[in-house]
């Protein structure tokens, strides 16, 4: 029984202001309950910083420091470093956006990785500048309809995770709404790693941004999963693991068609038939490589 | 927060939107079919799904339900179902 | 762990001095990008750091708008603050400046002025001190090394005050100032901490045990009801400033609290007004200008915002000619200071005339010569408004 497995106590409360059927409130919501109540936020511009609440109202259970744009890393970097010396020791958590994540936030997240701050560092992932409009981001993926792509985005997802391995912390890894459990496991396991900073890269479904009925948020963050579209995975001190329901996705015929995934949404109703097995093509290589990673790790 | 800086902080508070008033569907539970899994409180954004074992009800806390919908897609029993509002 | 130091006189450059009020004040956050001429103060903190005698974190960040973020970041939990930066490095820090002061958050910077490019420049102006003005930072201008210290150590004072939470910038010039060497008292930590707000009186912002958020989006008029508390705060500043110099002059013997120094301007008709160690010559050029018989003073600004209207009045009621000297390379009006004193004759009902002037651009050296060809400048041609080029 769900309700009995995981916390009771909500860290957001009833009546914030996200969307129905918002992806990231949901990641959040199992976010906050896996971490507990010492646990410092820090926000830069983002969808989020709307669905705080409107003051004097905050919907969240937790201190909060919203922050401009691009320092979201920055200022999570000052803050665990002073509550070390202050001698408070809490969980500091930026929750940023893709866009203040890939793009605008990458220099102060790299920086902060570089450095080794003890911080969880989430970027839900709704693959677009989604609080101001559904603008492409650097995460946007590939040929995805967005108000500056209408004709479809012509370049391709960045690979933050895998710039977050290269900068050499200790934990990395990518979590989906629709799988808690693993959320529980790898916030748990980033919690309690003290040696750098922890990367997470969440897969956030967004309805008005993607274009499908609300209801449909987890089946999609599912199907993604599903697919292959999205990998469960993490990389802990250097070593890769597939987790989830993706462990058993090396073998393509175990993966549903990626079709399944891209029909529910609007945002690729534009596409051709020869897109889709494009599309299909990228997401076996990425597949292969994935094959070809574990075993050279071996 | 030290003297007049503390007007900045925002405090938490149930109801900071009137989210009930978006909706124009809302989810309606029958309890033959519901087998109390916690499938839908799982999966609620909002958390606004209460679930009493001693009583064995499901409790939808309606002041802030969007009707999204999420619940009624996931319940494995197909125990939820979208309403029409008004 | 070295022993720190108490109560000496050494020698130090601006920048040095600048290092050791951060020691003396045992800030426990530091974080800094480095930029010409400000480096050697950062890289004196780090050796505080290294061999013990400052306790601090040192986040060296990536870039300068990471530096006051970072910042602002620890000051939110509690942490007292530094930072340091000059010229480009604080345009590039300025979004999270004003970010800064709008989360009522007592950090404290040293500027170090310098030119903006382009063309690129190191030498100073104060240009950069000036984008700063409406900020709500508490600006203060130290036109000398035992000034830098003193005015920094002041800041935590006035900024930590729980009527202010505002941050505070105190600006000194490039290479005259910042790498120049002169003697300078130090009070050590002891002495200092009889001065400063004890260390944790603040209560920090954000706690877990107190939820708030800081920054949720505000509808007007709950933005309004926030911005103007503020400026209700930065009404209070002055006096917060004037109580902290008396006790400050009655630890070290060196008296802030008028705001301002007037030299020679009991019975001027004319004052020249000014921020920084071109100051010194323009004392010179009274001095000169005295001899010849004409009746001239100089007033050196110390603090800067919020603009002490009250205290200024009464150096200018009775002079007629107001020689105002900006520092600035600045297009399309007065200059900064020109701005500031004609809005206290115009509100005042004052007589005098103001010759506005900038000099010293780029670095330039602004002599007694110069100050003295203003002021007889501003004497044939009272409404200037020009460049001083030599």
């Amino acid at each position: 029984m769900s309700h009995r497995m995981f916390p009771k106590e909500e860290y957001i409360l009833k009546g914030h202001a996200a969307c129905p059927g918002c992806g990231a409130t949901l990641l959040l919501r199992h976010v906050l309950k896996a971490l507990g109540p010492n646990t410092y936020l820090v926000i830069p511009a983002c969808c989020t910083s709307v669905i705080a609440g409107p003051h004097p109202r905050s919907a969240f259970k937790v201190p909060v420091l919203h922050i401009a744009f691009a320092a979201s890393a920055a200022a999570a970097s000052g803050m665990i470093e002073a509550l070390d010396k202050l001698g408070k020791p809490a969980n500091v958590v930026v929750w940023a956006g893709d866009g203040g994540t890939v793009d605008i936030g990458i220099q102060a997240l790299s920086g902060a990785a570089e450095r080794g701050h003890n911080i969880i560092y989430i970027c839900y992932d709704n693959e677009a500048y989604m609080n101001t409009g559904i603008q492409k981001s650097g995460s946007t993926p590939y040929k995805a309809w967005t108000t500056t792509t209408p004709t479809g985005n012509v370049s391709f997802k960045k690979d933050v995770p895998s710039i977050m391995v290269s900068h050499r912390v200790p934990y990395v890894a990518t979590i989906n709404p629709a799988y808690p459990n693993d959320i529980y496991e790898k916030l748990r396991k980033a919690q309690g790693i003290k040696d750098g900073l922890k990367y997470i890269h969440a897969f956030s479904p967004c309805p008005p941004g993607w274009r499908y009925d609300s209801s449909l948020t987890v089946k999609i963050a599912r199907l993604a999963v599903e697919t292959g579209i999205w990998v469960l995975y993490e990389v802990d001190h250097g070593k890769f693991r597939l987790t989830g329901p993706s462990k058993n996705l090396l073998d393509k015929d175990k993966r549903k068609p990626v079709k399944e995934y891209l029909k529910l949404q609007g945002r690729f109703a534009h596409l051709r038939e020869e897109d889709i097995e494009e599309i299909q093509r990228l997401v076996d290589a990425q597949w292969e490589s994935i094959a070809k990673l574990l075993k050279e790790q071996e | 927060m030290s003297g007049s800086a503390v007007k900045l902080l925002a405090r938490p508070t149930v109801g900071a939107v009137s989210a009930g008033s978006w909706r124009t569907e809302r989810p309606v539970v029958d309890m033959s079919k519901c087998k109390l899994c916690g499938v839908c409180w799982l999966y609620c954004p909002d958390g606004v799904i209460e679930i009493d074992d001693e009583k064995k009800m499901l409790k939808i806390d309606y002041d802030y339900c969007k009707g999204c919908g999420v619940c009624a897609q996931e319940c494995p029993f197909k125990a939820i179902s979208m309403v029409r509002e008004g | 762990m070295k022993t720190v130091a108490g109560k000496e006189r050494l020698l130090l450059t601006g920048n040095y001095a600048a290092a050791y009020a951060a020691r003396d004040a045992d800030v426990d956050v530091v974080s800094a990008y480095p930029i010409t001429p400000q480096t050697t103060v950062i890289e004196k903190i780090a050796d505080f750091i290294a061999s013990g005698e400052l306790n601090a974190k040192f986040v060296r960040v990536e870039s300068e708008h990471s530096a006051m973020a970072a910042l602002i970041g620890a000051s939110s939990v509690g942490a007292r603050t530094f930072t340091a930066t000059s010229a480009q490095g604080l345009l590039y820090m300025y979004e999270v400046v004003w970010w800064a002061s709008g989360a009522r958050l007592p950090i404290v910077m040293g500027l170090v002025t310098r030119a903006l490019g382009p063309p690129w420049s190191i030498w100073s102006e104060h240009t950069d001190f000036y984008t700063m003005r409406d900020s709500g930072w508490n600006l203060f201008f130290a036109s000398n090394a035992q000034e830098v210290y003193d005015l920094l150590l002041i800041s935590y004072g006035v900024s930590e005050n729980q009527e202010v939470v505002l941050p505070s910038c105190v600006g000194w010039d490039a290479f005259e100032v910042s790498h120049t060497y002169e003697p300078v008292s130090v009070l050590g930590r002891e002495e200092a901490s009889r001065f400063l707000p004890p260390k944790g009186s603040f209560k920090p912002s954000l706690s877990s045990e107190e939820p708030g958020s800081l920054g949720n989006l505000a509808y007007p008029p709950e933005y309004l009801d926030i911005r103007h508390t503020m400026r209700q705060a930065s009404d209070k500043v002055l006096g917060v400033f004037r109580e902290a110099a008396v006790r400050y002059a009655k630890l070290t013997g060196r008296d802030y609290s008028g705001m301002y120094e007037c030299y020679r301007c009991e019975d001027a008709d004319t004052i020249i007004v000014g921020m920084g160690s071109i100051m010194g010559e323009a004392y010179r050029a009274v001095d000169n200008l005295r001899d010849e018989g004409m009746k001239v003073g100089a007033l050196k600004l110390w603090v800067y915002r919020p603009f002490p209207y009250e205290e200024l009045y009464k150096a200018v009621q009775n002079v007629d000619t107001i020689v105002t000297v900006s520092r600035s390379s600045v297009f399309g009006s007065m200059s900064p200071i020109g701005l500031d004193f004609a809005s206290l004759i115009a509100s005042r009902g004052l007589d005098a005339k103001i010759a506005d002037y900038v000099a010293g651009v780029g670095g330039m050296d602004v002599y007694a010569e110069d100050f003295v060809g203003m002021v007889k400048d501003a004497h044939k041609n009272t409404g200037r408004n020009v460049w001083w080029v030599r």
